[in-house]
């Protein structure tokens, strides 16, 4: 999960701008100082004149689950914060807050992210994917199907976010190894102890060539 | 009298059986909603202000500019001006916001003043001679702890121990009561010896807190042929639910609250939460769908659960929502008492335990704490044993599965397996042979005994400890023993026959994740010949009949035994209702199969749902209970044995230990779920590499403060520190008939012994304390290098 600098400002245009991360840095220290305001303004960074979004709130757009979902957010708000509190998407959980537990997973354009690390200002035009629409008509999908099989979820709390993993996962790598398994779900932290169902998950899951 | 015992093996059709969660399909796809998922209309988002220090005065509190914050809608001070904090992270101010981030904000721009007062947060071994007996208690030091959350049972024995230093008003007391004093602590005061004058004398932060002697120690010793003398401990650690603890209230008019919180204790927390808001208990209103892991920690509403009730209340009725961040679930939210001791234990030169002694200690934050059950599982013919518990500033001790017995299984089984090492002895067979002692559930131990060796290996795996140094990866096994109680709590349900066929079922109790949902409907629909889904389960809410808080492993026996009695009262209520339409006395019949059918006569059969038409108009409800004397047999039961091997790789230039494989061979009387008993021992073992390996609640001397309280470094096991796991479950003739036994405490009781002794046989030397951190380890065999 790296940190891609091109969303830092929001949006593609502003970052197609070439600013550094150090003048990014200057931007912030300045956007601080300026004052509650409700129009967007601008400050002179690189020789270019680029907006400055917030603190107060700003009008956002998302594509969540394949809908369209507009809302009004501080910059600060988090991805997974804008998910649970704006939107009522509850799947994704926040426990650690610090990129260390993995129970807040979604996709982002596909690829696993900790939602609770993500700004939601910089989540706009991605495609964002949560545990919510894993399940087709009603219908679990085949990985969510081994979880209930192999009984690994206990409390739950966790799972959502195991189960976006190795969905992830396993879209990757169809026939892992014990030390793709390693590595590759090492992100997600259970405190039950459902590793061991977890883990066949994996095993059965690997099996079917999924 | 109808026959509630349970139905033998051949008239089972779900208990014992392997049975998914019904539940799952709820938690894998997100829709299941725990407390910190609902979404109230118009809620409010509380945040708390925290102490910065471990032991300080609260000189002042200015909330004028946080209250002056658009969005902003209520301040609340929860500490009193001159209040003493004894804990860092411990609540000073909370207040609700539009949002968090303002919440957040509102935090920020509250200004307190402390006046810093000396802490303590070690839990190293008192100096010697700093032991104290604690003086009699002043009315000062009753408040503490129950500002201090000490355990009702702990007050009470420590009024009647040391008694008080002067008669308490009764404005006091009933000022204690309207703070949630329980009726025992009050009783407890007003029955204290009065010690006049005792009260200027400053207290030691060290408590003698047990002197046992049992035979004699020192004629046991005198008779011992090898002694073994060596160090052990197992440190504080946190419960680090992934949900943290918090609520969300509200009121719904003048005098009605409506709460969700995060509970192992549905049907107990209105009686807790009724007199600090004083609204009578009904007024109360609790609701919890799932938690997010409780493990011990979440009996109570807690300081924080009652506040949110006052700020919803400043706040208009609005829902206030108050969950701890994660840093302040770590520091604040759970702990479980370290334990430390010298141990000294001495058998004969044929491994026959003969004399044990011991001095403990250790510290369950401001309250001090116990000693655990030393020495465990085998009851040593000759004892002496002292402990001593240290109150200071790290923060309130909790329940954590299976309270002092992980400490007890450390300090015990290390201690013993270092004697089988001087002795010589393979420890399979030096337990084995002391297992006379290990009553009343020798015979248990002996077979699981067995059967462990076999699943681990043990013959092959097992060597002498080495006297050289290890060189590379080296690898050994280890073992421990555990039991527990687990007889079920006291639990009420309401079972509803429709006449659709139809079936309601409702409890307030809780599924922790332990599969109660499943084991309840399994006992139903055994009981009723019916298909799980027939069945309508609602549990969680304080409308439904009380069920005891989960802790100690006494749901499954409560709940199971409740839900048999309901339905075997149900099932007889309907063959009187449908005995007519049969041609048969209601005793011939009986329900198989989605059928009511008489006996032996497949021909006289009605379906479920003709059966239940006969019913009549009105829906037919019983109440089931637990325990209920006037319905025989009691069907549950208590006190298991388990036997766990541990494993382990370590490698000698590191340090760094990594368990191979574990097993663990469990008794828990009649299993009613195999699949999720199962999953019980899996997770358990899981939890207890966990804290054999990883994890410590860190403090730091000179800001008393935790260092660790985030989980990058309050380290959790991952999914690739699990090794090979082998559970194998008791069941059958000697296990079924003994009836319904908790499983939640013992399977996780065992692994930090197991894992311990697998490591010193690894390295020819024992790593005194968990975690069995790569530093500890290089210090141990640096010692024994040096040795």
């Amino acid at each position: 999960m790296h940190e891609d600098d091109s969303t830092l400002n929001g949006t593609k245009n502003q970052s197609d701008s070439g600013v550094s991360r150090r003048d990014f840095l200057k931007i912030s220290g300045i956007s601080a100082a300026v004052p509650l305001v409700v129009a967007p303004t601008t400050v002179l960074a690189a020789g270019k004149e680029l907006p400055v979004q917030g603190p107060g709130k700003v009008a956002m757009e998302f594509a969540i689950n394949g809908k369209k979902q507009k809302a009004s957010l501080e910059p600060r708000v988090t991805l997974l914060d804008a998910l649970r509190d704006e939107f009522e998407i509850t799947g994704p959980k926040r426990v650690c807050d610090r990129a260390e537990c993995g129970a807040c997973t979604v996709l982002m354009d596909n690829r696993p992210v900790y939602s609770c690390s993500v700004l939601a200002i910089e989540a706009q035009r991605k495609m964002i994917t949560t545990v919510e629409s894993l399940m087709q008509n009603g219908k679990l999908h085949p990985v969510q199907q081994a979880f209930v099989d192999n009984d690994a979820s206990q409390c739950g709390f966790c799972t959502p976010g195991f189960v976006v993993a190795c969905k992830a996962f396993l879209d990757n790598h169809s026939h892992p190894t014990p030390e793709d398994i390693r590595r590759g779900l090492s992100g997600n932290l259970c405190r039950c102890g459902t590793y061991h169902g977890i883990q066949q998950v994996i095993a059965q899951m690997a099996q079917k060539g999924a | 009298m109808p026959d509630y015992a349970w139905p033998d093996a051949e008239h089972r059709t779900l208990i014992g059986k392997r049975v998914t969660r019904v539940d799952s399909p709820a938690k894998v796809s997100g829709q299941g909603k725990y407390t910190y998922d609902v979404h109230r209309p118009d809620m409010l988002y509380g945040k708390v202000l925290r102490s910065p220090y471990a032991h300080a005065k609260l000189v002042s509190v200015d909330t004028s500019a946080a209250e002056k914050i658009p969005g902003v809608k209520a301040v609340h001070v929860v500490q009193k001006q001159g209040a003493t904090i004894h804990w860092a992270g411990d609540d000073i101010v909370a207040v609700a916001a539009v949002d968090e981030p303002t919440a957040e904000d509102a935090i920020r721009a509250i200004k307190v003043e402390y006046q810093q007062l000396p802490h303590l947060v070690s839990d190293a071994e008192p100096p010697p001679g700093a032991a104290q007996e604690q003086g009699p208690l002043s009315i000062d030091d009753v408040w503490d702890m129950l500002d201090n959350q000490v355990p009702n049972q702990q007050m009470v024995s420590q009024i009647q121990q040391y008694g008080v230093t002067a008669k308490p008003a009764d404005k006091d007391l009933e000022e204690m009561k309207s703070e949630g004093a329980s009726d025992a602590v009050l009783d407890a005061l007003r029955s204290a010896t009065v010690h006049p004058g005792a009260g200027t004398q400053t207290k030691s932060n060290y408590q003698k807190a047990a002197a046992q002697t049992l035979g004699d120690p020192d004629k046991g010793f005198a008779e011992a042929e090898v002694v073994s003398e060596g160090l052990y401990g197992i440190p504080v650690i946190t419960h680090c639910c992934l949900e943290s603890h918090g609520s969300i209230s509200e009121w719904t008019d003048q005098d009605h609250v409506f709460t969700h919180i995060s509970t192992q204790n549905v049907s107990g927390i209105p009686g807790q939460m009724a007199e600090p808001l004083k609204i009578p208990a009904t007024n109360i209103h609790v609701h919890q769908d799932h938690i997010g892991g409780g493990f011990g920690s979440k009996f109570s509403p807690d300081r924080w659960g009652i506040f949110t009730a006052e700020i919803s209340k400043k706040a208009g009725g609005k829902p206030v929502r108050v969950m701890l961040e994660r840093d302040s679930e770590l520091k604040v939210a759970g702990a479980r008492p370290s334990a430390y001791a010298r141990v000294k234990v001495g058998a004969k030169k044929d491994g026959t335990l003969v004399a044990w002694q011991s001095d403990s200690w250790g510290t369950g934050g401001p309250g001090g704490g116990g000693m655990p059950p030393i020495p465990y599982v085998f009851t040593i013919p000759n004892q002496r044993k002292q402990h001593t518990a240290i109150r200071n500033n790290i923060g309130p001790a909790r329940a954590w599965r299976a309270p002092n017995h992980p400490q007890a299984a450390v300090l015990t089984m290390c201690a013993l397996d270092d004697l089988a090492s001087k002795l010589n002895m393979d420890p399979v067979e030096f337990f084995g042979k002391n297992l006379d002692i290990a009553k009343p559930r020798q015979q248990i131990y002996r077979e699981e005994l067995a059967i462990a060796s076999d699943l681990m290996g043990w013959r092959q795996k097992w060597h002498p400890r080495s006297q050289n140094a290890p060189q590379g990866v080296v690898r050994g096994v280890g073992l421990s023993f555990h039991t527990w109680g687990g007889r079920g709590h006291s639990s009420d349900c309401d079972l509803t026959l429709h006449p659709d066929g139809s079936v309601d079922l409702k409890m307030g109790s809780q599924d922790l994740g332990t599969g109660t949902r499943t084991c309840i409907l399994m006992v139903a629909a055994d009981t009723l010949g019916v298909p799980l889904e027939t069945i309508n389960l609602q549990i969680g809410d304080t409308q439904y009949p009380p069920s005891g808080g989960s802790g100690g492993s006494t749901t499954i026996g409560g709940v199971s035994s409740s839900t048999r009695r309901a339905a075997v009262d149900a099932r007889d209520g309907l063959f009187a209702k449908v005995a007519p339409a049969l041609n048969a006395q209601p005793d011939q019949l009986e329900c198989v199969n989605g059928t009511v059918r008489v006996k032996g006569d497949s021909s006289k059969s009605l379906s479920w749902k003709e059966a239940c038409s006969k019913l009549g108009a009105m829906p037919f409800t019983v109440r089931g209970q637990n325990p209920d004397r006037s319905k025989p047999p009691d069907l549950s039961n208590s006190g298991v044995g388990g036997v766990q091997m541990a494993e382990v790789e370590v490698d000698s230039e590191t340090g760094i230990v990594k368990v191979k494989k574990m097993v663990a061979v469990q008794d828990c009387g009649l299993v009613v779920n195999l699949k999720t008993a199962e999953s019980q021992c899996y997770g358990a073992l899981i939890m207890g590499i966990s804290y054999a390996l990883f994890e410590e609640k860190i403090m730091d001397p000179s800001t008393g403060r935790m260092l660790n309280a985030d989980m990058e470094f309050y380290r959790l096991a991952g999914l690739s520190d699990i090794p090979e796991l082998v559970v194998h479950m008791m069941t059958g003739k000697g296990y079924d008939e003994r009836g319904v036994i908790g499983l939640g405490e013992p399977p996780v009781i065992s692994p930090g012994a197991a894992v311990s002794n697998a490591v010193a046989n690894a390295i020819g030397v024992r790593v005194p304390f968990l975690p069995l951190t790569p530093d500890r380890v290089l210090t141990a065999l640096g010692q024994k290098a040096g040795a």
